[in-house]
């Protein structure tokens, strides 16, 4: 308990407003998740990267309608809700991005002619946001029990001005920063299943980036074990 | 996706548990459900939990021209949205009739009463006030909406804090949280919808229905109120005849519960105030309850990238260099064309060109079978050892031209390009063969 103590005192400076850079080195920053808490969908997950939060719901299987059907597998709608304010474009080519990863991995023909719907609310956004997105859709999704050939996660990384690579940046490293870079990876094989990207970097940037992105999903896919092993667990 | 009916029977056996003074979660007909308010990092954002039932609330601002007959007050803005994370049946993006009333009475609630200041929202008199929106997202729909939505807006405004300005003379300076702390909005009452379900024509009645409950409900009584005991709305529906002693012993109730909901409200904003100011944690990490079993966390965990850099370099060193692409300079054809690459060269206009095209098409089909054919017959012309054998192939004209001038360049192109035909060719081969050997027999 004293050891436990002694780690959280350096951490707490950190957290909150989440003023101060994380030094050089890469790292993540604190994630939380918490899996079933809502009652109506079939699924829920809220996942917390530092300070960016975004909450899940999964609807599904479940009945389509008929103009939406598809006669060999389930639709798969993907929903994001934005803080404030109705959802734009932006939100739209989010929306795209993470259903074609979510359409990547799930089952769906295991469910012909019904509806998967995962509905997203952006809670806080303090970067990395799609990255959190894809998290947490992937948490609801396993909440949820849809059949998936493999987990996903997503990663953010940033490369600023001077070159050096940051992974899961936040908002002032993202604003900063001549290139920001969104990968989501497979849990099987570790292989690309989505990257976005916006900025100016070379092809030795990207396969940096994508390498480090590889690195970082080994975490993540570990944080997802062990929040399940713990879900799971008897005690 | 479409709400599940609730059968006859569930209805029955509610009613029935309401007539002996029973609810299925187990309080009382007075008791509210537990109230939970957690804060976020940002200010003004807050979710708010009352029993299942969840409602983000987020407030924001932004400096505005104010509406031409209310030149010095500041714009209020409020949005609830159903969204179908909270229940199946709401459609994203429309409108429904229970949409409508919810942001109505909201209005009416927050709005209405005057409980903000909007005259301490203007900036410069006729050109610059603030709008201040309320942006509310129900989360999970467990019954009682307006009750937790009302809660959330409140709550949301008190614990908002908008950029400071300064006016001199006609410039006005925004400040950024930096340069000067962000101030308050003046709040001056907290208004609350208390909600109240009557079951058998406003014979039974319950405080703070539950889903379940709304579903099976005759009539609601929405009562808006702040703590100092004063109506701020209050609204029936449902087409129940109360009277005068019901809306009077509601009235009643609800001023006992909006004193506690508002203590508890103060609570919360004092306590997250606290944890802010000694620059503690704060934000929905915080309020995930860790002994829960369904949550977990991790601190923050450090990534080795040292080896990315020579990764990187061994996929790019392995990966093949892409193939010399060789794009031939653009070439001008007539001023306002151009054309780079090697396409097909550009016939429009060219008649005579487009003419012949259209014929081969036509006996293109043909013409590659008998392409094929030629090649092969050849062949076995060979073997066989005869030399004037081609003469006497068939009876189509077509044919015998094609025989004639084997090497027409046109065909033999068309050959090359559209190779599935080819397999129709090879299953009419063997007939064609066996004609050519009864020719030279």
């Amino acid at each position: 308990m004293a050891g436990e103590m002694q780690i959280d005192t350096p951490i707490r400076a950190e957290t909150g407003a989440e003023a101060g850079p994380r030094g050089p080195g890469c790292s993540l920053r604190h994630f939380a998740c918490e899996q079933n808490l809502l009652s109506r969908p079939d699924g829920s997950a809220s996942f917390l990267q530092g300070d960016t939060s975004v909450l899940a719901g999964v609807y599904g299987p479940a009945e389509v309608k008929v103009s939406k059907e598809i006669f060999n597998k389930a639709t798969l709608e993907v929903l994001l809700r934005p803080k404030t304010g109705l959802p734009g474009v932006a939100e739209k080519s989010r929306e795209r991005l993470i259903r074609n990863t979510c359409e990547a991995v799930v089952l769906g023909a295991l469910h012909p002619r019904t509806s998967i719907t995962v509905v997203l609310q952006v809670v806080s956004d303090a970067g990395s946001l799609l990255a959190c997105c894809l998290n947490a859709a992937c948490m609801a999704l396993v909440d949820a029990g849809v059949p998936m050939r493999a987990l996903f996660c997503g990663v953010t990384c940033a490369l600023d001005s001077d070159g050096n690579l940051v992974l899961d940046p936040t908002l002032k490293q993202e604003k900063e920063a001549r290139a920001v870079l969104t990968f989501a990876l497979d849990s099987v094989e570790r292989k690309l299943l989505m990257s976005t990207t916006k900025g100016l970097y070379s092809n030795a940037e990207l396969q940096q980036c994508l390498a480090a992105a590889q690195a970082a999903s080994q975490h993540v896919f570990h944080f997802y074990r062990e929040s399940l092993q713990r879900r799971y667990s008897k005690s | 996706m479409k709400e599940t009916p609730l059968s006859n029977c569930e209805r029955r056996f509610l009613l029935r548990a309401i007539e002996e003074k029973k609810r299925l979660d187990g309080r009382q007909t007075y008791d509210y459900r537990n109230i939970k308010i957690s804060f976020g990092t940002d200010y003004g954002c807050c979710i708010v939990e009352l029993g299942k039932t969840r409602v983000l609330g987020q407030v924001s601002c932004e400096l505005v021209s104010p509406k031409l007959n209310r030149a010095t007050e500041g714009i209020l803005f409020f949005n609830l949205e159903l969204s179908q994370m909270a229940a199946p049946a709401f459609e994203p993006g429309r409108q429904s009739d229970l949409l409508v009333k919810l942001n109505r009475l909201l209005e009416r609630c927050l709005r209405n009463s005057k409980c903000i200041d909007t005259e301490s929202l203007c900036v410069v008199a006729g050109e610059k006030v603030w709008q201040i929106r309320v942006d509310l997202h129900l989360l999970n729909h467990d019954g009682n909406i307006i009750d937790a939505a009302s809660i959330a807006a409140i709550v949301a405004l008190c614990h908002f804090r908008r950029p400071d300005v300064s006016v001199q003379g006609d410039e006005v300076t925004l400040y950024t949280p930096e340069e000067r702390d962000p101030v308050p909005l003046s709040i001056h009452h907290m208004p609350i919808c208390v909600s109240f379900a009557f079951f058998q024509q406003g014979t039974y009645l319950l405080v703070d229905p539950n889903e379940r409950e709304e579903r099976v409900m005759d009539g609601l009584l929405v009562i808006a109120m702040n703590k100092h005991r004063e109506i701020c709305t209050i609204q029936s529906s449902g087409g129940i005849m109360l009277l005068k002693d019901q809306v009077l012993r509601c009235s009643k109730i609800a001023g006992v519960k909006v004193a506690e909901i508002t203590e508890l409200i103060q609570k919360a904003l004092e306590n997250d105030q606290k944890v802010r100011k000694e620059g503690g944690k704060f934000g929905f990490a915080e309020s995930i309850a860790n002994q829960r079993i369904t949550a977990f966390k991790m601190e923050k965990a450090p990534v080795d990238t040292s080896d990315v850099g020579e990764k990187a370099e061994e996929i790019i060193a392995e990966a093949e260099p892409p193939s010399e692409v060789s794009v031939s300079n653009p070439v001008l054809w007539t001023p306002g064309t151009a054309q780079i690459g090697e396409g097909i060269e550009n016939s429009w206009g060219d008649l005579e060109d487009s003419e012949k095209e259209d014929e081969d098409e036509g006996g293109s089909d043909e013409a590659i079978i008998l392409d094929n054919v030629k090649m092969d017959t050849g062949v076995d012309i060979s073997n066989i050892g005869s030399q004037d054998a081609p003469i006497v192939l068939s009876d189509s004209e077509e044919e015998e031209m094609i025989i004639l001038e084997p090497d027409k360049s046109p065909k033999k192109i068309r050959t090359q390009t559209i190779g599935v035909k080819q397999e129709k060719a090879a299953s009419k081969k063997p007939m064609k063969k066996r004609k050519k050997k009864r020719a030279v027999n």
